[in-house]
């Protein structure tokens, strides 16, 4: 089977598919104020949202806001093996450090090379001065817990731990994928650095379709996991957990990104307010349709409970009711 | 009313206004709609330079007059402590300046603007009949002879100079000619030479000297000659090096008749050199008088009112709207990925004065270069501000350095390197090598490859010529571009490049 070099964009069209230009004009514009992004934009804040509300994230170790906190940096975390250092502001999983554990004096990255205090302390430097930032602007370092993936989870992934981001527009989860990493990513669960997204059921949180760099595929490279094999446990937590965002940040067109710790279950880990839109290509389906129907949905001044919008999504959505 | 709506009803008024407008200045001034209508604009520079001796000091140089071929637009005298006038003598005019005291390396400049008219030589005066000439004794029969057989070949003075100037130029083994050539060595004296023999027959003649009109030469030749007096068609200028009759198109008379071209005293070592610029403007020159004829306040706030350095800066400036339209284009609707969303333009703008290629290549080297240095610095640890001075320090440097390497090497182009803009260039560097740290070199290339591409897609339509003379000449068109920018950001549509990332949406072909 030989694709053609160029879709038709009648077929597109047809398909739903949703484009970059469409999405910013019709979802992000309209549904997303300006004013609101910073309660994703900063993860300090959207933490802090978050636990005011009550939704599960990976518990706070500690911030560093300012130079002169570097150097207490190592005793603050004496009481912590692992941890994962991030900065508030950063786009796009950039500036993320994952230390598992220590080698004496120093750290364990997640492939089990030592990390010496120099090179943590350089990284919080790099944070504060803006490298990673969106704009470049003054930042703060994050300190978190180190989320560890739970069976059976745990062994589809290369390395790094998989994530769901669920797509969740006006509080409905519209469409769903796991992020697993792989070799040729590094360990990042970017799609267009090669990671595999794989469509999930909204209903049922089971993998209904997956690809890798625009491929379809039905196993892990590395892991040689068959992907119709996966199903997601917790996942009305999840869904829920997601729709949840909605009232936390008042954006309508709202990635979330979650994951399913060891220890403290299903998490959410980051929001985004300009989610991609891989996502599609993940499910093998338009959005277009999907908004629509939500769209249609609700059209009260006042949003649903959350529990009822998640249950019109598994209603509506659902891979075997199409 | 919906937003796209307004949109569009606001797009139809400004395009509206803008093509009205445009089409009126046509219609009613004449200002031209095409390139047709654009005429070059010369700027001449003469740079005097000598020695001062301690002594007072008067320079006295020869000015172009104004002909029926050129007009003169502006001119300006730059002589700092000096005094300045001048004088017109006999119709030839003159720049004087003067100082009490001056000692060591001096300079003058003065600078001419030009134009060509339409229309052809004023026909002048007929001169008073020429002194005879004096030749010694030996050479007085070789004058003679030669005359005499120039005459026989000729018909009337035109033809005789011809004859002459052939004789001259090719002396095949005549003893008489090679015996005046002897006495005519330098440039002046091959021009003196036919003069005098041509005032032997009663013949009037007038020195020239003269300029080719060669874009961006710098150091342009004087070139001297004589124009001989025809009863019926007025001065009619002789090439003495090749013989031919007539002015070539891109010659300019800088002088005519007088005897020299500087005259100074008080200084030593003197040296007149010329340089050459050629800018193409949309003179509409006709088109503007008839406006301010008619005192339209349309014309009067027009580009054309400004000081021509001004112009000039202006009409970069009116290019970079249609540049902005060509990035949303092939943002919004193409889908390319630039790093940073309107340095292509400036990248485009620079273009403009290195020319691509040495453009092109300008730019590789001085990102590639401080892409390493930025590597370098990387590991001492900076801030993020200090870097990225430290990088437009570094980069600056290597500019100056890059000039003053093709300066000695003597590659024009080099020199250029300068109209870069060199705290874009370093936060370019800066975000490249960012990418190339978290994401590898194939997208930081692919990043800085896709801006470069940009960027000389900006700067071929910015190079348009139509597009360059119609932004110019009508900036009323303005309002067209900013309606097509307004139309381009309702675009809701698919870009090019999702066509190809949204390819596993297609159905799968029979095999």
């Amino acid at each position: 089977m030989k694709l053609p070099e160029w879709i038709h964009p009648r077929i597109l069209r047809e398909r739903g598919v949703l484009g970059i230009n469409a999405r910013n004009h019709r979802f992000i514009q309209e549904h997303n104020p300006r004013r609101l992004y910073p309660r994703v934009d900063d993860k300090l804040f959207t933490k802090r949202l978050a636990m005011e509300a009550g939704i599960a994230i990976p518990p706070l170790y500690g911030t560093v806001e300012f130079h002169h906190q570097i150097r207490g940096f190592h005793d603050r975390m004496a009481a912590h093996d692992s941890f994962v250092i991030k900065p508030a502001r950063g786009a796009g999983g950039n500036g993320v450090m994952v230390l598992v554990g220590r080698n004496g004096g120093d750290y364990l990255k997640t492939n089990g090379k030592p990390v010496p205090r120099a090179q943590i302390e350089r990284h919080l430097a790099n944070i504060l001065s803006g490298l990673h930032s969106l704009g470049g602007h003054l930042d703060r370092a994050i300190i978190e817990h180190r989320v560890r993936s739970a069976p059976p989870l745990d062994t589809v992934s290369f390395q790094g731990v998989p994530d769901v981001r669920v797509l969740v527009f006006k509080g409905y989860p519209v469409m769903a994928m796991l992020r697993l990493s792989t070799s040729l990513s590094d360990g990042r669960a970017n799609l267009h650095q090669g990671a595999i997204g794989v469509g999930l059921d909204i209903a049922t949180g089971r993998a209904i379709h997956a690809t890798c760099r625009n491929r379809i595929v039905t196993e892990h490279p590395d892991t040689g996991m068959a992907f119709t094999d996966i199903a997601l446990p917790d996942w009305p937590t999840l869904l829920l957990l997601a729709a949840r965002c909605y009232e936390l940040t008042g954006l309508g067109y709202l990635g979330v990104d979650l994951v399913i710790d060891a220890e403290k279950g299903p998490l959410v880990l980051e929001l985004n307010a300009r989610p991609g839109l891989s996502i599609q290509i993940a499910c093998g389906q338009g959005l277009l349709p999907r908004l629509q129907t939500v769209e249609r949905e609700a059209t009260g001044i006042f949003p649903k409970p959350a529990e009822a919008r998640v249950a019109f999504a598994a209603d509506a959505f659902a891979a075997d009711g199409r | 009313m919906s937003t796209r709506l307004q949109v569009y009803l606001i797009c139809g008024l400004l395009a509206l206004a803008g093509i009205g407008l445009t089409a009126y200045k046509s219609v009613a001034y004449g200002y031209p709609l095409t390139r047709a209508g654009a005429e070059d604009v010369w700027t001449v520079e003469a740079e005097i330079s000598f020695r001062g001796t301690g002594a007072p000091v008067r320079a006295s140089f020869a000015l172009p007059r104004v002909s029926r071929e050129f007009t003169v637009l502006r001119e300006n005298f730059a002589s700092p402590g000096y005094g300045f006038t001048r004088s017109e003598n006999g119709g030839e005019a003159r720049a004087v300046w003067t100082r009490r005291e001056a000692e060591g390396p001096q300079t003058l400049y003065y600078r001419v603007q030009l134009a060509r008219q339409r229309g052809g030589e004023e026909p002048g005066q007929a001169p008073a009949d020429p002194p005879p000439p004096y030749f010694e004794q030996p050479q007085r029969v070789a004058a003679a002879s030669l005359i005499t057989a120039a005459r026989e070949r000729s018909a009337d003075p035109r033809s005789l100079a011809t004859q002459l100037l052939y004789l001259l130029n090719n002396p095949g083994g005549d003893q008489n000619v090679e015996m005046l050539l002897r006495d005519a060595q330098d440039a002046e004296a091959r021009v003196q030479l036919p003069r005098d023999l041509l005032a032997a027959e009663g013949i009037a003649t007038r020195m020239t000297r003269g300029i080719r009109l060669v874009e961006g030469r710098r150091f342009q030749p004087v070139i001297p000659g004589f124009e001989l007096w025809d009863g019926n068609e007025g001065w009619v200028y002789f090439d003495p090096a090749t013989g031919a009759e007539g002015k070539p198109h891109d010659f300019f008379l800088w002088q005519r008749g007088g005897v020299s071209l500087l005259d100074l005293s008080g200084g030593e070592g003197s040296q007149v050199r010329f340089s050459v610029l050629r800018e193409s403007r949309p003179l509409g020159e006709l088109a503007r008088e008839r406006a301010e004829a008619a005192d339209s306040a349309l014309i009067n706030f027009s580009i054309y009112e400004l000081p021509i350095e001004e112009q000039n800066v202006f009409k970069r400036l009116m290019l970079v709207p249609f540049g902005a339209l060509v990035i949303v284009f092939l943002r919004n609707v193409v889908g390319a990925t630039t790093s940073g969303t309107f340095m292509p333009i400036l990248i485009a703008l620079a273009f403009q004065e290195t020319r691509l290629l040495p453009g092109i290549v300008l730019f590789v080297v001085v990102v590639g270069s401080g892409l390493a240095i930025r590597a370098l610095l990387s590991h001492l640890n900076l801030l993020v501000v200090a870097r990225v001075s430290a990088v437009v320090i570094v980069v600056i440097g290597l500019m100056a350095f890059l000039s003053l390497v093709s300066y000695r090497l003597d590659l024009p182009v080099g020199m250029k390197v300068t109209f870069f803009p060199m705290i874009i260039i370093a936060w370019t560097i800066e975000r490249l090598s960012i990418l190339w740290e978290e994401e590898g070199a194939r997208p930081a290339l692919l990043r800085g490859g896709g801006s470069l591409l940009v960027a000389v897609i900006a700067y071929l339509c910015m190079n348009i010529g139509w597009v360059r003379h119609a932004t110019y000449t009508f900036p009323e068109l303005l309002l067209v571009v900013l309606a097509a920018t307004l139309l381009l950001g309702t675009y809701s549509g698919y870009r090019l490049t999702e066509l190809r990332r949204f390819l596993p949406f297609a159905p799968p072909t029979a095999p």
